[in-house]
């Protein structure tokens, strides 16, 4: 893969991705249910429910029940998809994901659409920019954060087949389609978009289209620009992340999150810890969202292709 | 089926180890376990169509959960004299490296255990996806819960109640410790629960009500919610209790919610209780 074999064949949210796996794993894994907390055409979750009523749970405006009762089924054997928005399925209910989820090794996909500030209008209450931090501190808690229609697809179904906690988090807007339709998700295995030796960009979710807009202007001027794509926030994919930067010496992280407690964060822990250099962290600089378009939101609180462009600047600079 | 008399016999052998436990590590909550020592001797010694080979998916087999976590000394005891792990094992709670937490997890895999608990009112909707579990697998056992009175302050408790009654799940037994005490003080002067019977009847379930420290009553009031399951409503007893049951001393109102005896004070209580089965 390289940046000019990028294609883009469509656009769309990244909720709907997972909606389409969820029911194809209704079709393949008679153990799957899904439960909802009142937003299940938001989640895309109406044609699991339609065609699988018995396996729908709808808890209505209860999410901390919710939570409970998707440990519970695993105690029969089903995987619960648990979905409701970012905000409600983390912040709202942490201490019942800590206990009856994390702590007791239960098998629940908490799944959570409208994370980060792209849910756009609605405004703070619900963007939750804290959610990756709140998630990945949970011991055997699996963090994914896919970028796009088709990564979200397959992600749903991976993350079927992994045996325990995992928090799948997605989003409102429609989005540029570009990565593999039927491609394989390997959990904790991050994905290399192009190759390059004067800086590597990691980017997560949305930002991963804004880092390939980003890396094509860069790649223009004449920069090698190495994109890797990080959907799996835990098991981070220290190799990778290690490998690349001692061929390329500077970093760029890229994320619709707080810089406190996201992917920049874990980065930038790995490079304390195994093999310092410079790194840029394009992400919410510790402040809570507002209403807006999510372009508009995007570019004010410097989470756009060109605040992943400069971030790529200034850490070249640095080395 | 265990006679009336054996019952008797074996609860005032948890007796003895609940105290016995707690004094050894000198905390832990002797107070609510020793009240609830009568309920779960009639549910694992009678009323439970349970395994002790244990096996987390519990197929096949009536399923338990404790959702006040803090009472973990009687419910140790009770499984291990049921069979679920070695008795000696009772001599490790609370200590480094032992399955025995604190609070029940299934982090070590201690049989008998199926969810973690200690912070509150979240049993009751594990319990509740147990049940529809179950209800998917056609399984016809039934999901029993345990819940102190003071926990039912928590708002996930109604949250759980609606979901019950609304989704019929008529396989699910709970049962409330009301002993009237929380760690503050008397539930009644802390955050009153009013008119609890009428409470459970407005959220669509069937309601119970017996002395929890009476065997006899205690296996009438199961057997009673027995015969209710299947019926499109969940099922609850309230179940009167003393906390510091059997222990003259220690019945005493919240005091003895979360402390442990003294070397005195334990000769004392063990000799109000007769030693049936051996101490571990």
């Amino acid at each position: 893969m390289a940046l000019k074999d990028i294609e883009v064949t469509g656009k769309n949210d990244t909720r709907s991705g997972f909606g389409a796996g969820l029911l194809e794993l209704g079709d393949t894994n008679p153990n799957v249910v899904g439960l909802c907390a009142d937003l299940t055409g938001s989640l895309k979750m109406d044609a699991f429910q339609k065609k699988y009523p018995e396996r729908f749970f709808q808890t209505g405006i209860a999410e901390a029940n919710m939570i409970g009762i998707a440990a519970g089924l695993t105690i029969g054997g089903k995987i619960p998809f648990a979905a409701t928005f970012a905000n409600f399925a983390t912040g709202r209910v942490y201490d019942q994901i800590r206990q009856s989820v994390a702590y007791s090794d239960k098998n629940v996909k908490i799944c959570a659409s409208h994370a980060g500030l792209t849910l756009g209008e609605d405004g703070a209450t619900h963007q939750i920019l804290e959610d990756l931090g709140l998630m990945k501190m949970l011991p055997g808690m699996v963090v994914i954060n896919p970028c796009d229609y088709n990564q979200t697809k397959a992600a749903t179904l991976a993350i079927a087949e992994h045996v325990g906690p995992v928090y799948l988090r997605f989003g409102r807007p429609k989005v540029p389609i570009f990565t593999p339709a039927n491609q394989k998700f390997e959990i904790g295995k991050a994905w290399t978009i192009n190759e390059g030796t004067d800086v590597t960009i990691f980017a997560t979710g949305h930002l991963v289209w804004k880092a390939v807009e980003a890396a094509q202007q860069l790649e223009a001027e004449g920069l090698s620009v190495e994109l890797i794509n990080i959907h799996t926030i835990k098991p981070l994919d220290e190799e990778a992340i290690l490998t690349s930067v001692a061929k390329t010496r500077c970093a760029v992280s890229a994320e619709e999150h707080n810089y406190l407690g996201g992917l920049g964060e874990s980065i930038a822990g790995l490079l304390a810890r195994k093999n310092p250099c410079p790194l840029e962290m394009v992400a919410v600089n510790d402040t809570f969202g507002e209403s807006g378009t999510p372009e508009q939101l995007m570019t004010k609180y410097g989470i756009d292709t060109a605040d992943v462009y400069a971030a790529a600047k200034r850490a070249i600079a640095r080395k | 089926m265990a006679a009336v008399a054996e019952l008797k016999d074996i609860a005032s052998q948890v007796r003895r180890d609940i105290v016995r436990m707690v004094h050894a590590v000198q905390s832990g909550h002797p107070g609510g376990s020793l009240g609830c020592a009568d309920y779960f001797v009639a549910l694992y010694f009678n009323t439970l169509r349970h395994n002790p080979e244990f096996n987390m998916d519990g197929k096949g087999e009536d399923l338990f959960f404790l959702s006040n976590g803090h009472i973990s000394p009687v419910w140790y005891s009770v499984l291990a004299r049921s069979g679920y792990f070695p008795v000696p094992e009772l001599g490790t709670f609370r200590h480094l490296d032992s399955r025995l937490q604190g609070h029940p997890t299934t982090k070590e895999h201690l049989p008998g255990v199926r969810v973690a608990s200690g912070s509150l009112g979240q049993g009751l909707s594990v319990a509740i996806g147990a049940a529809e579990a179950k209800k998917l697998n056609g399984d016809d056992k039934l999901v029993y819960t345990l819940h102190g009175d003071g926990e039912l302050q928590e708002g996930q408790i109604w949250e759980a109640a609606m979901y019950a009654a609304h989704n019929k799940i008529d396989n699910l037994i709970s049962a409330v410790d009301c002993n009237d005490a929380q760690i503050d003080g008397k539930v009644e002067n802390i955050l009153s629960l009013g008119n609890l019977r009428a409470k459970w009847e407005a959220f669509g379930w069937s309601v119970l009500e017996t002395n929890g420290n009476e065997i006899e009553e205690l296996l009438s009031a199961l057997n009673e919610a027995k015969s209710l399951t299947g019926q499109g409503k969940p099922i609850i007893i309230l179940m009167k209790t003393t906390m510091g049951k059997g222990v003259d001393f220690m019945e005493d109102g919240h005091k003895w919610h979360g402390i442990a005896p003294s070397d005195e004070q334990l000769a004392q209580a063990l000799s109000q209780l007769k030693e049936t089965l051996g101490d571990y």
